[in-house]
């Protein structure tokens, strides 16, 4: 079922599962990609240092879309992961769920771990952008990626997020310390008063996650938590803003892979030209191509200001129209992804899918805001209200 | 017709900071071939980049040296392009916000002088150097140069000769050089410069069709390079030789010719964008005065008040102001011993003897100048002779040493003990008996064969007046 691109030795400690986004000594780092099939780090990442060092053995390297671009891993050039049903399940989720490991770490760059977690009965805590640190993972989208938790409930995930939360003066985007200690410890319980349900976003989704939704509400009603039900017009326009930005940024990351140094290098070339055209050409798949050519487009001399310096703009109005929200709601409550099953079919056939969900995802993303993925449903928080989030998502479990 | 040349020049100094621009690993020049890289400068993926706080001091310092504005917000952008010996395919440069603006350069010309307005100052990574090996007609990267720090220099389109450029280009050099940004050495590639050329009848206020020129490696390439140039430029205005384009062109020094680059290697559009893991840098005031008050003084003043404070010769004067070095040892041999002649010529013949035996420039001269000042004192005391100084100064050249306690543990101090002289002395007239009998015949010169042996006996530490008086009373007196 291609769960595992590399599997660790088995080991007695409590183990956790990586995506294969995070860089690991000793067991190669694909991304998902043939381009970078068989490489191996020089080092690892500060994440995987962190559970190491507090005795958290390594499962292995799950599957992993193309540099974490896609829905749920349905490029990888190792072969998407699915259920016997056929339905799409993340590698990590599945490793979960198969008892192989207590939680995963995974990176969040189009919503992948979110909508994993909401998919299979799992919880998810994407942290505040710069309290977990991108040292050692493949990088695609900088600006708005993040190191996240995925395990079976909220408890679980906020004692893993709990160890790698943490400021690394290797990243120079990493919040200070005492602003990551603060979010660390507790699960906040009961501090709540009312939650916001983004009404046009749940009647965009199909009526299985409609009813997921119902659900959460309830269980936040029956704990003595308000819900109000609104419209808002400002999220959705995250959609196409994380988009440009996500597709530049990633494409930028992705020209270091030119067949000179490491990773695949096309066998057919007479020129340096043919090299980089062939080594790229024959190594990445086609979403990796329509997001390099769609980058580079956004950054050309002629749409930078109209196209990306717009989506930066945007990204700020979002942020301070989340601000806003924040000062009336504990969180916003909305779908993870439009529906509760995906067949791997369905995926391959639609190339646009991992674009038109992230409808969901792109908010938290292109804000840096937390997220949690639980009971099927998605809670957004204002920045470091991480265990603010967990505990909605503990309430929600329990009604579940 | 009479034509005027309009030049823009981009100048490259690497800056001389110890390590890479974001990363920690060495800068210094000459190092085995891929011996100072980490998986940061080769481009590996999951590396970050974290600025060197000295890239930015040294920015702002080149900034002050040139009349700059300071950004006090500053950042960094990436800018694309794919290349082999750019291990990223993206160069992390200063596009939207550089560190320096609006600076301007005092240079002197036939016509007196002229000021060259700065466009901008920003700061960014160099990239590696290609080997090509035609024996196995393969091509190599050395990645040692990538990400050494560079700051780019741009100027307005003011200069208007080769002479001007070459006036420019040395001070801007000299003032980089006294504010220690970089040692600019044009052989090694820490400064490079890259001329925009246009011609036009003069008065006309139209700029005429612009090229770029590459890949000078001295100054007087440079010269050669503006010089065909023009002509080229000239010719096709008005002879009608061939069709002006804006275009790129490398200067072939062999030829003595430009050529128009292959129009990959000036491909346009290079995708900047804000690179999203560096924060903006912000100078906030006490950094910026903190740079301010390490600020040398200008060359040109100290040069002044050596003249007029130090009554140095207009030549001397120059000659130490032409260097950093020489100022700093001068100033601190001032502080130590008062006797600004006396210093200046120490270090004009004596310390340039020295370094060009040991075939440095003034620039690495890095003696103490508290113990220069002090080694003079000592020899105009009488405390030790010059022939002792020479050799103290040589041991000086090596490590800081304090020169009397090295001329007391090495025997350079003059003897001023009579009772040993005239032992010595009776030593020697004892041997050579002939001589003080040729000296009492009236040989005069023969009393020099003895005083040569005593000098010798004594190591020459001995004032040689008191020898000379010590010896002929004892002679005469046998």
């Amino acid at each position: 079922m291609n769960k595992y691109i590399t599997k660790a030795a088995e080991s007695a400690a409590k183990a956790v599962v990586l995506d294969d986004m995070i860089l690991t000594v000793g067991m190669p780092t694909t991304a998902g990609s043939k381009m970078l099939d068989g490489y191996n780090s020089l080092f690892e990442s500060e994440a995987v240092t962190k559970l190491k060092s507090a005795g958290y053995g390594i499962a292995g390297k799950a599957n992993t879309g193309e540099f974490g671009l896609d829905f749920l891993g349905e490029t990888s050039h190792f072969g998407a992961c699915a259920d016997e049903s056929g339905n799409l399940i993340s590698g990590c989720a599945a490793a979960i769920n198969d008892g192989d490991a207590f939680a995963a770490v995974s990176l969040d760059t189009n919503g992948t771990p979110r909508r994993a977690a909401a998919l299979a009965g799992l919880t998810c805590l994407k942290p505040t952008y710069g309290t977990v640190s991108r040292y050692g993972i493949v990088p695609a989208a900088c600006s708005g990626e993040a190191v996240s938790v995925t395990a079976k409930c909220a408890a679980d995930v906020a004692e893993v997020a709990d160890c790698i939360i943490a400021h690394d003066f290797k990243d120079g985007t990493s919040l200070p310390e005492e602003v990551c200690n603060s979010i660390k410890g507790n699960i906040k319980q009961g501090e709540f008063k009312k939650v916001a349900v983004i009404k046009n976003l749940v009647d965009s989704a199909d009526s299985d996650t409609q009813a997921k939704i119902a659900s959460a509400c309830t269980a936040l009603n029956n704990s003595g938590i308000a819900t109000e039900e609104i419209n808002d017009e400002i999220l959705p326009l995250s959609q196409s803003a994380w988009f440009i930005l996500m597709s530049a940024e990633a494409c930028n990351n992705i020209s270091r892979y030119d067949g000179i140094k490491f990773g695949y290098r096309s066998p057919n070339y007479k020129n340096i030209d043919e090299l980089y055209t062939n080594s790229r050409t024959e190594a990445f798949g086609l979403l990796t191509k329509l997001t390099v050519l769609y980058g580079s487009e956004c950054l050309s001399d002629d749409n930078y200001m109209p196209v990306y310096d717009k989506a930066m703009r945007i990204r700020r109005v979002i942020s301070e129209h989340l601000n806003s929200l924040f000062e009336k709601y504990d969180a916003l409550l909305l779908p993870a992804c439009s529906k509760t099953a995906y067949s791997e079919d369905e995926v391959k056939s639609d190339i646009d899918t991992a674009y038109n969900e992230s409808l969901y995802t792109a908010p938290a993303s292109i804000s840096g805001v937390p997220a949690v993925a639980c009971a099927g449903v998605q809670f957004i928080g204002k920045a470091l209200s991480d265990k603010v989030l967990l505990g909605l998502a503990q309430i929600c479990e329990k009604e579940a | 017709m009479k034509f005027e040349t309009v030049i823009g020049l981009e100048v490259h100094v690497e800056l001389a900071t110890d390590s890479k621009i974001f990363c920690s690993c060495s800068a210094k020049y000459g190092a085995e071939q891929n011996e100072s890289v980490c998986p940061a400068c080769c481009g590996m993926p999951g590396m970050l980049p974290i600025v060197n706080k000295h890239v930015v001091d040294l920015g702002m310092t080149a900034g002050m040296m040139l009349n700059c504005d300071i950004n006090r917000t500053t950042t960094f952008d990436k800018k694309s392009y794919y290349y082999p010996d750019l291990p990223c395919s993206y160069q992390t440069t200063q596009w939207f916000a550089p560190i320096c603006v609006n600076g301007k350069v005092r240079i002197e010309t036939e016509n007196g002088e002229k000021f060259i307005r700065i466009k901008q100052i920003h700061m960014e990574e160099d990239a590696g150097k290609l080997v090509h090996d035609d024996w196995t007609d393969t091509s190599l990267v050395d990645f040692n140069r990538t990400s050494v720090p560079l700051i780019e220099i741009v100027s307005q389109p003011d200069l208007s000769s080769a002479k001007e450029v070459l006036a420019y280009l040395e001070r801007l050099r000299n003032l980089l050089r006294f504010a220690r940004v970089s040692d600019c050495r044009w052989e090694q590639g820490s400064m490079r410069c890259d001329v925009n050329l246009s011609v036009r009848p003069e008065g006309s206020d139209k700029l005429g069709v612009r090229t770029e020129m590459k890949n000078m490696n001295s100054l007087s390439a440079i010269e050669r390079a503006i010089e065909y140039e023009v002509a080229r430029h000239i010719d096709a205005i008005a002879n009608g030789t061939e069709e002006l384009v804006q275009e790129t062109r490398r200067w072939d020094d062999v030829k003595g010719k430009s050529y128009p680059m292959r129009n990959k290697e000036t491909a346009g559009d290079y995708r900047y964008f804000p690179d999203p893991n560096i924060m903006p840098v912000v100078i906030d005031d006490e950094w910026f005065d903190k740079i301010k008050s390490t600020l040398p003084e200008f060359p040109e003043i100290k040069e002044k008040r050596f003249i007029e404070e130090y009554e140095l010769d207009e030549k001397v004067a120059s000659q130490i102001a032409s260097s950093r070095a020489f100022c700093d040892v001068f100033e601190g041999a001032y502080e130590r011993y008062p006797k600004a002649v006396e210093i200046a010529n120490w270090l004009i013949s004596d310390c340039s003897k020295i370094l060009n035996r040991k075939k440095m420039t003034a620039d690495m001269l890095s003696i103490n100048g508290a113990s220069l000042g002090e080694l003079i004192k000592l020899v105009n005391e009488g405390v030790v002779n010059r022939a002792g100084a020479a050799k103290i100064l040589d041991a000086m050249f090596d490590t800081d040493i304090d020169p009397k306690a090295y001329a007391e543990e090495n025997g350079f101090i003059i003897s001023n003990d009579t009772g040993k002289i005239e032992e010595v002395i009776k030593e020697v007239v004892a041997n050579d008996m002939k001589s003080v009998n040729d000296y009492k015949s009236g040989k005069e010169k023969a009393i020099m064969a003895l005083f040569g042996q005593a000098m010798k006996k004594l190591n020459k530490n001995c004032d040689p007046k008191t020898l000379r008086e010590l010896l002929i009373k004892y002679v005469d007196s046998i």
